[in-house]
């Protein structure tokens, strides 16, 4: 018994001894690291962002990819930007701009004096070069979003941009093809930002490994799934930004690990915040909390082709059924509000004089009745098997809609696939009810409503394959108006007859939740779910 | 001995070939197209149907897989279809990020699992035996997702004695060299990043441990138990030789074959198998590289990364069978 003692207590000796050591060094040499990085005199401090996930590509038009524009928002700038906390469209790289009456021409005049990060100078020609680059690609595969958003490429029918021409060095002139409404909300998206011609001509397809752009930061290194370093741009062309030194980009898959990271001071910033941790976060004086302004909606679809949900009134029969408080209390924590619209209240041209379908039994039945279904029926609900923003855990929303249907008999079987499969089913029309949601490209109601509602999008993204002539009107119509007001009116419109009809019940939209160190000022985290950290900075 | 090796190397070509094509298979049965994921929920359906030729997808599957493998022979490993870089270029760093941590938690493993072993059989039903076999029972069915997560809390946040996750100080970060971090800290001379670097092993490894560390020990324990019952033990015991020599050195060394075995096959499994440690613990090793393309449906990147552990996995159980000669002069090769 005392050899064993013995053996025991030196193992545990030798641990501690070894735990100590490192313990000992971390107060010496943290203390020195602390002191070169948080050092906010004039170099400002280089802020830390953890995320879950690493980009793909920092070019950003090759890529659909959020955590890509998170990072490029910082290297690269755009014609025209969005404004901080909206989709509201302010001057960047272009001073001002001027539209032609017929809504054809675009003018843009550039600011001046500014470079990119390889040192040659931006200008009407660089702007040029970046659209022929897309345009005269037809590289769909490459270039999907560029496609999408303006109707395909060079010579196609539906190609929107016309012409791009540099009348002058500091003028660019755009000629449409046909009026886009939501013309400048598109060009101000992430991956139309405007990179260093002579960078992508020489780089190729490695130009994504080395962006080089105009914006506050610069691209330093790259460690694939770990970390992206950027520092700061000394010739940035505003004067006095950006304020930090430089970010990093650090993947943290982990919502808890993230969050414990962030609670020792490894990082000073976090997106995917869990919502059930948000209670800690506001309980620690050394943290605060962001929330995302929504740009999003998560939605129960009816297949309206498929019987019963060819009928209206079994559709809106079913939106009297669900609960949304309820959902938002159970499954979002609370960090979502309640939708009664397809598209979120940031939108311009949103409809909020719409009542929602309230929750009601009696008025549920007897809008079956109406139908003839009174005694119930079954059904397929499908349930998406994947967490989204909007969509945290799709198999408990489909249990609570399940048994509040059960109410009026009608009895719901849960249906789930694999993700990919998911999506090309309901896109082929297979699932008679479903559950999925939508996060904008370029905050334009024209991108919630056109996208998903329209007739012209059955076989894409028109999951409910929902027809209406008079929606389709009205929506072809605001593509080609240029009056903002116009079009507002326009989409309220459309949104009371989408309303009526209930092709979905328009569940939320969710608010996502990011947390970062008290210290961090004029951080406000954008709609479209990247921003730039031009004017942020951290005080000790 | 040397025809052995030669022999075991010869039979790994067949078993590599088998295994690929076994992953190539089975990657196709999964549901979902690589082009759908990769373009995301608002892509059109031309944009789909031209990336999916782009990237080949659209050949007959044997074409794929004769291509796959010619690749292979020339030692090209493919292309990944999300990164489009070459996955012998991508995949070291990974791999490197995952042998530094599974080369800890072996350490701490054996040497804690071996001696628990020893010292529970010498002192069978102890008290110790009863807390170490408790310990190792509570080991091998530990969730690693709750103890990862559980160390952060209590030694990264509570105690502030260790970071809580990733390979360096994201604030004064490794220059990779040979991306094992180990060594590229000291051929930089940064013995501060150096330590830094094992601070930041010591929790994933431990966690990484504890399943392996507790099977070792129970394999120990009972390997030993059946050793020391034999008539040499007591015989060396009857003429008076020091009980702690009877244990480590006479029982130890013919307990230890089936041990061996045993770390050798957990090793190979930490290599693939560290996904959730890596996860919680936020490390980019290839059980992570490889998980993720599970998801994207990155068909070369799945196929080529289970086939460089499955190259690993072999490797290391070859080296076990070598080592058993030396550990027992009366196994021999030929």
């Amino acid at each position: 018994m005392k050899k064993t003692g013995w053996l025991f207590l030196s193992m545990f000796l030798l641990l501690s001894v070894i735990l100590a050591g490192c313990g000992d060094d971390s107060k010496t040499s943290t203390g020195t690291k602390d002191g070169d990085s948080k050092d906010t005199s004039d170099k400002g401090a280089v802020m830390i962002y953890g995320r879950g996930g690493d980009s793909t590509d920092l070019d950003p038009a090759i890529t659909t990819e959020g955590e890509a524009f998170i990072v490029t928002q910082q290297i690269y700038e755009t014609l025209v930007g969005y404004e901080k906390d909206s989709t509201e469209i302010k001057g960047e790289l272009a001073k001002d701009w001027e539209i032609s009456e017929d809504a054809l021409t675009y003018t843009f005049n550039l600011n001046e004096g500014i470079k990119f990060h390889d040192g040659t100078d931006f200008n009407a020609e660089a702007v040029v070069k970046n659209f022929q680059r897309w345009a005269q690609s037809k590289d769909e595969a490459k270039f999907a979003y560029y496609a999408s958003m303006f109707g395909g490429f060079e010579g196609d029918e539906g190609h929107v941009i016309k012409e791009v021409k540099a009348t002058d060095d500091k003028t660019v002139v755009f000629t449409l093809n046909r009026p886009q409404a939501p013309f400048l909300k598109n060009i101000a998206m992430s991956p139309f930002a405007i990179a260093s011609p002579t960078a992508f001509e020489k780089d190729g397809d490695n130009f994504t490994k080395n962006p080089v752009g105009t914006g506050p930061f610069k691209f330093v290194s790259w460690k694939a799934n770990d970390m992206i370093e950027l520092t700061k741009n000394e010739d940035y062309w505003q004067e006095g930004l950006p304020k930090l030194a430089g970010v990093k980009f650090k993947v943290i898959k982990e919502n808890a690990t993230r969050l414990n990271a962030l609670i020792k001071g490894e990082i000073d910033l976090m997106d995917g915040l869990n919502p059930s941790d948000m209670a800690k976060v506001k309980g620690d004086s050394k943290l605060q909390l962001f929330e995302r302004p929504s740009m999003n909606v998560g939605y129960f679809g009816f297949n309206t082709e498929m019987e019963p949900f060819n009928k209206k009134e079994v559709r809106q029969a079913i939106s009297h059924l669900i609960n949304k408080e309820e959902l938002i209390k159970n499954f979002y924590e609370g960090t979502a509000e309640p939708a009664k619209n397809p598209m979120p209240p940031s939108v311009s041209g949103y409809n909020d004089s719409i009542e929602d379908y309230e929750y009601d039994e009696e008025k549920a039945k007897a809008l079956l009745k109406e139908a003839g279904y009174e005694k119930g029926f079954k059904m397929d609900l499908w349930a998406m098997p994947v967490a989204r923003p909007y969509m945290p855990d799709g198999q408990k929303v489909a249990e609570a809609i399940q048994a509040n249907l059960k109410k009026v008999n009608i009895e719901a079987n849960i249906v789930t696939f694999e993700w990919a499969t998911y999506l090309e089913k309901v896109q082929a029309g297979e699932a008679p009810t479903f559950m999925l949601g939508w996060t904008g490209d370029n905050g334009d109601a024209d991108n919630f409503l056109y996208t998903l509602l329209d007739k012209d999008t059955i076989g894409s993204n028109n999951y409910s394959r929902y027809v209406n002539e008079d929606v389709h009107k009205l929506l072809l119509e605001a593509q080609s108006t240029a009056d903002e007001d116009k079009r507002n009116e326009l989409y309220q419109e459309a949104q009371v007859i989408i309303h009526e009809d209930a092709p979905w019940v328009p569940l939320v939209h969710s608010k996502p939740q990011l947390a970062g160190i008290a210290g961090i000022k004029d951080f406000v985290p954008h709609p479209t779910g990247s921003q730039s950290f031009i004017d942020v900075s951290i005080d000790n | 001995m040397f025809s052995y090796t030669i022999r075991r190397l010869g039979s790994l070509i067949p078993v590599l070939l088998g295994m690929a094509l076994i992953v190539f298979m089975m990657i196709r049965a999964i549901p979902g197209n690589p082009a759908q994921t990769i373009l995301g929920q608002q892509a059109t359906a031309t944009a789909v149907a031209a990336l999916t030729k782009d990237l080949g997808l659209d050949k007959p599957w044997h074409i794929q897989f004769w291509s796959y493998l010619k690749g292979l022979f020339s030692g090209d490993l493919g292309v990944s279809l999300r990164t489009r870089q070459p996955i012998s270029q991508e995949v070291w760093p990974y791999l490197a990020a995952t042998m530094e941590l599974a080369l800890v938690a072996m350490i701490v493993a054996v040497f804690i699992g071996v001696n628990a072993g020893i010292i529970s059989a010498w002192f069978q039903n102890s008290w110790f035996d009863y807390i170490a076999m408790i310990v190792a029972l509570i080991g091998v069915s530990m969730p690693i997702f709750w103890l990862g997560l559980m160390e952060q809390y209590v030694v990264a946040l509570q105690f502030d004695l260790l970071p809580t996750s990733g390979r360096d100080n994201i604030r004064d970060p490794v220059q990779a060299i040979t991306n094992l971090y180990l060594i590229d800290t000291l051929i930089a001379g940064r013995f501060d990043q150096f330590f830094e670097v094992i601070k930041h092993l010591i929790l994933p490894g431990f966690a990484l441990a504890t399943i392996p560390m507790a099977i070792i020990a129970r394999m120990t324990r009972s390997s030993m138990l059946e050793v020391m019952r034999s008539d040499y033990i007591r015989t060396a015991r009857a003429k008076g030789v020091k009980m702690f020599w009877v244990v480590y050195s006479h029982s130890l060394k013919n307990a230890l074959i089936p041990v061996v075995t045993v770390i050798g096959l957990q090793t190979g499994l930490l290599l693939g198998g560290a996904i959730l440690t890596e996860t919680i613990f936020g490390w980019p090793g290839i059980g992570t590289y490889i998980y993720d393309a599970i998801s994207y449906r990155d068909y070369p990147v799945i196929q080529s990364g289970i086939l460089v552990v499955a190259f690993l996995f072999v490797m290391i159980n070859l080296f076990v069978d070598l080592l058993y000669a030396a550990i027992d002069p009366r196994i021999k090769y030929k």
